[in-house]
């Protein structure tokens, strides 16, 4: 009954191809959009931005990134990290060594560098399939990570290795509260997962899509898995290597090469198994379930007096049993389930 | 270049690709009759090394009575897997397949962790690490006691294991599924009891590997990160080989140790971490199914 799209007719070939067909949607998306950017800032705790909000949003971008590769484009990656570092560690040299640069240049200068690594990366995928690229990619997460320990000059010569990200200023006006740092994330995040959701339903992700689901008839039929392929490897490592690059400037601050190990390549893959691959809003409440989880076991576990070593072995034990249970029970993920609610509230209160 | 050093240097090399390939054939074993990709081993591995000594060290069981007592755990645990992970998801793709393999090895390091306590544990069997006297004497090589039989333990193994896969029912069960599940199923092999049994079988390679691994670096939770050792083997000898996993092991051992000595000075150590990987992907890029993998034929 509350999503119901009769009477909601297309009389232009241009209403008809719009992103959010559905006038619900488009409540529902401004709805979010004006309570993210105003009700948020003004209502949510310094903590609740902080430690929450800001690491949902890179992490989704993060998780964005990853969904065009392996749920779009069908190469699945073990070395998103290692992109983000890239990212991270290119913006940080951007604006130290070139003065005055604007901080979202460097941040898309620094997408740029993890897109150029992406396409290096990316290369075997044309010979090599499935777990055993997987598998190679591991030699990104982990040649990345070497490179940034050892060579001195990425981290601007710092003994142990961490950097400090500079402060964030666009045009005089600082970036330094929680809530301005949020404001900032969430404007770069919304735009890009706009320009995600588009990239996935125009000649782009269409010709991705064909490459996943059989990449020989792809390209009998006339795609290019060269530049397909290449395509999905470079978009993708530029979003990790933007969310990379707001991770270590607007949520962790100081950053070292290590942050980026293979630990969190694997929370992004479960962030997008839990989501939904193949789905850019299952980016989104991928990330928003792998970042609340721990918080939520953490409150149960003082709620329950546990001792804290006990409780960080239940939380990997609760971990591992939720993504073996979504995938037994939805393996689409989050998003399907979403779908199905959707569908459900077309006919409720009568289904029949 | 002193060449005794440099053959000290290749048969350290060698003896450690034998023990990655010792956590490969785990892989191997359930790839090849499953399909599935077990990013658990690892977890497995440390699960069994970990059960072993903490039932030596909080029960007071003696070497030769907790190894069949974890024998014992590790095939109700392949069995659990089987009948937790694995049933309901048939049928499903590969990936969904290796991606619940990720959550299993979640779920292993925290149960393990929370039965046996996170500390490191030593680990003693009765082999010495000492250097082989003969060898000593006559070529001033130093090669450990150690290392030799462990080689030794891997082969046998690889022995059983390829006796076991052409000459048994079982084993020819086990080929069976792996080269069609469907016809396997319509000849009437028991598809869910073999893949139990392969589990298990896992498991107790996982014993073999975590007992000398554990022995040799301690038992704790870097043992879970050897998986991440035995994967440039695996894709350098083929997922679907046993040999393959022993050939892969003896190449990116050697090759890595000799990377670290003559390489790594050059470009500031550490080398080791992502050699092996850059290696197995220049060679995969020659040949993308390994060195004895299936060769891989598509078809529209």
């Amino acid at each position: 009954m509350f999503y119901r799209e009769a009477g909601q007719f297309k009389t232009s070939y241009q209403a008809d191809g719009q992103i959010f067909p559905i006038r619900q949607d488009r409540l529902a998306l401004g709805a979010t959009l004006i309570v993210a950017v105003v009700a948020l800032p003004l209502l949510a705790s310094p903590y609740m931005l902080s430690a929450i909000l800001i690491p949902f949003l890179i992490f989704a971008l993060a998780a964005l990134g990853l969904n065009i590769l392996t749920g779009y484009a069908g190469q699945l990656s073990l070395g998103t990290a290692a992109f983000m570092a890239v990212g991270a560690f290119a913006s940080y040299n951007f604006i130290l060594r070139v003065p005055g640069i604007p901080v979202l240049l460097a941040f898309v200068l620094g997408g740029l560098c993890a897109a150029m690594v992406g396409i290096a990366f990316g290369l075997p995928s044309l010979r090599i399939r499935g777990f055993y690229l997987a598998a190679s990619t591991l030699a990104t997460q982990f040649f990345v990570v070497w490179c940034l320990t050892k060579i001195g000059w990425l981290t601007n010569y710092s003994s142990s290795g961490v950097i400090t990200a500079q402060k964030m200023e666009i045009l005089g006006y600082a970036f330094d509260t929680p809530e301005r740092k949020y404001l900032l994330v969430l404007f770069v995040v919304a735009i890009m997962a706009l320009l995600a959701k588009n990239m996935v339903r125009s000649n782009v992700g269409r010709s991705w899509m064909a490459i996943r689901d059989m990449d020989v008839a792809a390209e009998v039929i006339g795609f290019r898995p060269l530049r397909t392929k290449l395509m999905a490897f470079a978009v993708s490592s530029f979003y990790c290597g933007v969310a990379g690059a707001l991770y270590a400037f607007a949520y962790l601050g100081t950053v070292e090469p290590e942050a980026y190990n293979l630990d969190l390549s694997f929370r992004i893959l479960f962030m997008i198994i839990i989501g939904g691959v193949g789905s850019i809003l299952g980016s989104f409440l991928g990330s928003a379930f792998i970042v609340l989880l721990p918080v939520f076991l953490n409150i149960l576990a003082h709620g329950l007096g546990l001792p804290t070593s006990v409780a960080s072995n239940l939380e990997l034990m609760v971990f591992g049993a939720l993504i073996i249970f979504f995938l037994i029970v939805e393996p689409h993920g989050l998003a399907r389930l979403w779908q199905i609610g959707k569908e459900k509230l077309r006919l409720w209160p009568f289904p029949h | 270049m002193n060449i005794s050093f440099f053959f000290e240097v290749l048969i350290g090399g060698l003896l450690s690709g034998v023990m990655y390939a010792l956590v490969a054939i785990g892989f191997v074993l359930i790839y090849k009759a499953s399909g599935v990709f077990n990013f658990a081993q690892g977890a497995m591995v440390f699960f069994a090394a970990l059960t072993c000594v903490g039932l030596m060290d909080k029960f007071g069981f003696s070497l030769w009575l907790a190894i069949p007592a974890t024998v014992v755990a590790m095939i109700i645990l392949g069995l659990l897997i089987e009948r937790v992970v694995l049933r309901p998801l048939v049928n499903q793709p590969e990936i969904t397949l290796f991606m619940a393999t990720i959550g299993l090895a979640f779920f292993i390091e925290g149960l393990a962790q929370l039965m046996w306590g996170s500390q490191v544990h030593r680990l003693e069997l009765p082999i010495e690490d000492v250097p082989l006297q003969f060898l000593m004497d006559k070529f001033n090589i130093i090669v450990s006691q150690f290392d030799v039989t462990a080689a030794m333990v891997c082969g046998v193994m690889v022995l059983v294991l390829s006796l076991v896969f052409s000459r048994t029912k079982v084993g020819r069960a086990l080929r069976a599924v792996a080269d069609d599940h469907q016809a396997a199923l319509a000849v009437g092999i028991p598809l869910q009891r073999i893949w139990g049994i392969l589990w298990a079988v896992a498991g107790m390679v996982a014993l073999v590997a975590g007992l000398l691994w554990g022995a040799r670096n301690g038992v704790q939770f870097a043992l879970t990160f050897i998986a991440l050792k035995a994967l440039p083997v695996l894709i350098l000898g083929g997922f679907t080989s046993v040999p393959g996993a022993i050939v892969g092991g003896l190449i990116i051992g050697a090759s890595e140790k000799l990377a670290e000595v003559y390489i790594g000075p050059m470009v500031g150590g550490g080398i080791e971490g992502w050699f092996p990987y850059v290696l197995a992907l220049l060679f995969l890029l020659v040949r993308p199914e390994g060195l004895f993998g299936e060769k891989i034929i598509r078809r529209i």
